[in-house]
């Protein structure tokens, strides 16, 4: 199905530049519809060919190694984005389903801290961490892109944990526990998170997209170097020498993002190993 | 352990209610008395069914004894204690119309809970659990997961895990009233089989005539709004009761004792009083 959605974009892409207008649809002076000459729109097969040549003229080595280094660089950070992210979000939820107080009290900031554009954020981010010295700890570079994807990953966790915390188990089985004189951390870990995971899961699968974004955009806004995220900013400038060359860049940070979801997937599979087939929940 | 509590249910009964009271919503337009002035007192081994209509309270009453409710006023004791105590002691075991299995722990597990939760170890357990699995006839399920079990097996894991803890009182709260016919009388006999077996006195809350007749030594019948008893109907069937039982004429008179001690109640829920003008 991936593979078949897959080839439905490709062709529509290539019927594009074969029926678009080369300088762009305008109307009434406006560019609207995009232009299809090779600058704009380089063949697909040019995209995937350019992974093979070198990443400028003279340099050894094919492009490919340099953007899997990159995706690997951002991958790292990603994941500690994400499962920064995510412990924040969880450890947000337990305190909000604990306290009623809080979770009237801080829901609102959470939701408004998701509407700061995060390009604004990020060197506020940089700097502040600049300032931090704990210690001998000092605050490295890559660590704020990772708290950039942190910051967009927690807050789905936060929300899904949340929903599963309060509303997955049922009644009786809350009632079960009281009448066994279990302890609100007893009932927490032996009811209240088993049965939230299938909440968790969809929210982890949008943290784990959401990280990569986060600590692209941040590379972008930071630059940082290393990652794809400074690779799509450093090939772009090259648009209209070597069309093809961002998009290499590119489809790096796409795949990070399915790699991230596959992840999830695993963790999938293993939380819910003995959970009723799908077919017979009612 | 089992001799300390044999020597306290001499002294103590099982369950002594003492002019409790629930106003649900006190204070607020809406208050409503579920239970007005209801003593009770259950010796240990006996068997009592609360049998009613719907919104007379028995589920509440039942909520009481278990401590999951506090009362507007009056006493409930457990084994000679406050209710709270007993709850906080795991002195009673609990099951309800959904057996409420936990679907990510094997059949052996979820039985294991409440002594988990006491800080049993791990061999101590399963080997309680499987003594348990043994009692209720399921020993070859006990690695079997929830969702693999038909409806009569998971209430059998639900009332072993209820016993687990060999608590001296079970409440039950309607629990075969999702099985159909069949396995629902089955089901009977099999609790009293292990309610011998274990000496565990039992509350019992149901809505069928039969089934209280059937089971309990005393069927009380409570009428709805505010809720409260009726009447006490003793039922002398014997210790030993089986298939016979159901056809016995003593079984048939006692079934209509509780109908007519029922009869001319209203027996509209309040979902359907509140539609009327």
């Amino acid at each position: 199905m991936f593979v078949l959605a897959l080839l439905l974009v490709v062709a529509l892409w290539e019927l594009y530049k074969l029926i678009g207008p080369q300088d762009g649809g305008k109307l009434f002076g406006l560019t609207i519809l995009p232009r299809a000459n090779d600058i704009a729109m380089p063949h697909v097969w040019e995209m995937l060919s350019r992974y093979a040549q070198p990443e400028r003229r003279g340099a050894s080595g094919s492009i490919a190694l340099v953007v899997l280094a990159g995706a690997w660089f951002t991958l790292r950070l990603a994941l500690t984005g994400f499962v920064l992210g995510t412990l924040i979000g969880i450890g947000l939820a337990v305190l909000m389903t604990r306290y009623k107080v809080v979770e009237r009290g801080l829901l609102p900031y959470l939701v408004i801290s998701q509407t700061v554009p995060l390009i604004a954020l990020a060197p506020l981010v940089v700097s502040w961490g600049g300032k931090l010295h704990i210690g001998g700890f000092e605050w490295p570079r890559w660590l704020s892109a990772a708290v950039l994807g942190a910051f967009l990953a927690f807050f789905p966790v936060a929300v899904g944990t949340l929903k599963g915390l309060t509303s997955a188990p049922q009644a009786a089985s809350l009632e079960l526990m009281d009448s066994l004189a279990a302890s609100w951390r007893q009932t927490l870990f032996r009811l209240r998170f088993p049965a939230a995971v299938p909440f968790m899961i969809p929210a982890l699968k949008l943290a784990a997209t959401a990280s990569v974004i986060g600590v692209v955009v941040a590379e972008i806004s930071t630059g940082l170097a290393g990652g794809v995220g400074r690779l799509i900013i450093e090939y772009a400038r090259e648009a209209t020498s070597d069309p093809a060359k961002v998009f290499t860049a590119v489809f790096a940070a796409a795949a990070l993002g399915l790699v991230m979801a596959g992840i999830v997937a695993v963790i999938d599979l293993a939380a819910m190993r003995n959970r009723p087939p799908k077919e017979s929940v009612e | 352990m089992s001799g300390g509590s044999d020597t306290r249910t001499e002294v103590a009964a099982a369950v002594e209610v003492r002019g409790l009271t629930k106003t649900f919503n006190i204070g607020r337009p809406n208050a409503a008395d579920a239970l007005v002035d209801i003593d009770l007192t259950i010796r240990s081994g006996e068997f009592v069914s609360l049998i009613g209509p719907s919104g007379c309270g028995k589920s509440t009453q039942l909520r009481l004894i278990a401590n999951l409710l506090e009362p507007t006023t009056g006493q409930v004791l457990v084994n000679g204690k406050p209710a709270r105590q007993a709850r906080l002691d795991q002195d009673y075991g609990m099951a309800f119309q959904q057996a409420g299995l936990f679907e990510w722990r094997n059949v052996a597990k979820n039985v294991e809970l409440p002594l988990e939760l006491k800080g049993w170890n791990k061999e101590r357990r399963r080997q309680r659990a499987l003594e348990m699995l043994d009692l209720v006839k399921l020993p070859e399920f006990t690695e079997h997961l929830p969702w693999q079990l038909s409806g009569g097996m998971q209430q059998r894991v639900a009332i072993a895990r209820a016993l687990a803890a060999h608590p001296p009182l079970l409440l039950m709260d309607e629990p075969f009233g999702a099985l159909d016919e069949m396995t629902r009388e089955h089901m009977q006999s099999e609790l009293l089989r292990i309610c011998g077996e274990t000496e565990t006195t039992v509350v019992f809350v149901t809505h069928s005539i039969p089934e209280a007749v059937y089971l309990s030594t005393r069927v009380v019948v409570m009428s709805p709004r505010p809720g409260r008893i009726k009447t006490v109907v003793e039922v002398d069937l014997g210790s030993e009761r089986d298939v016979d039982t159901r056809e016995d004429p003593a079984f048939f008179r006692k079934v209509t004792e509780v109908r007519e001690a029922l009869r001319g109640m209203p027996m509209t829920d309040l979902d359907e009083a509140a539609l009327e003008p």
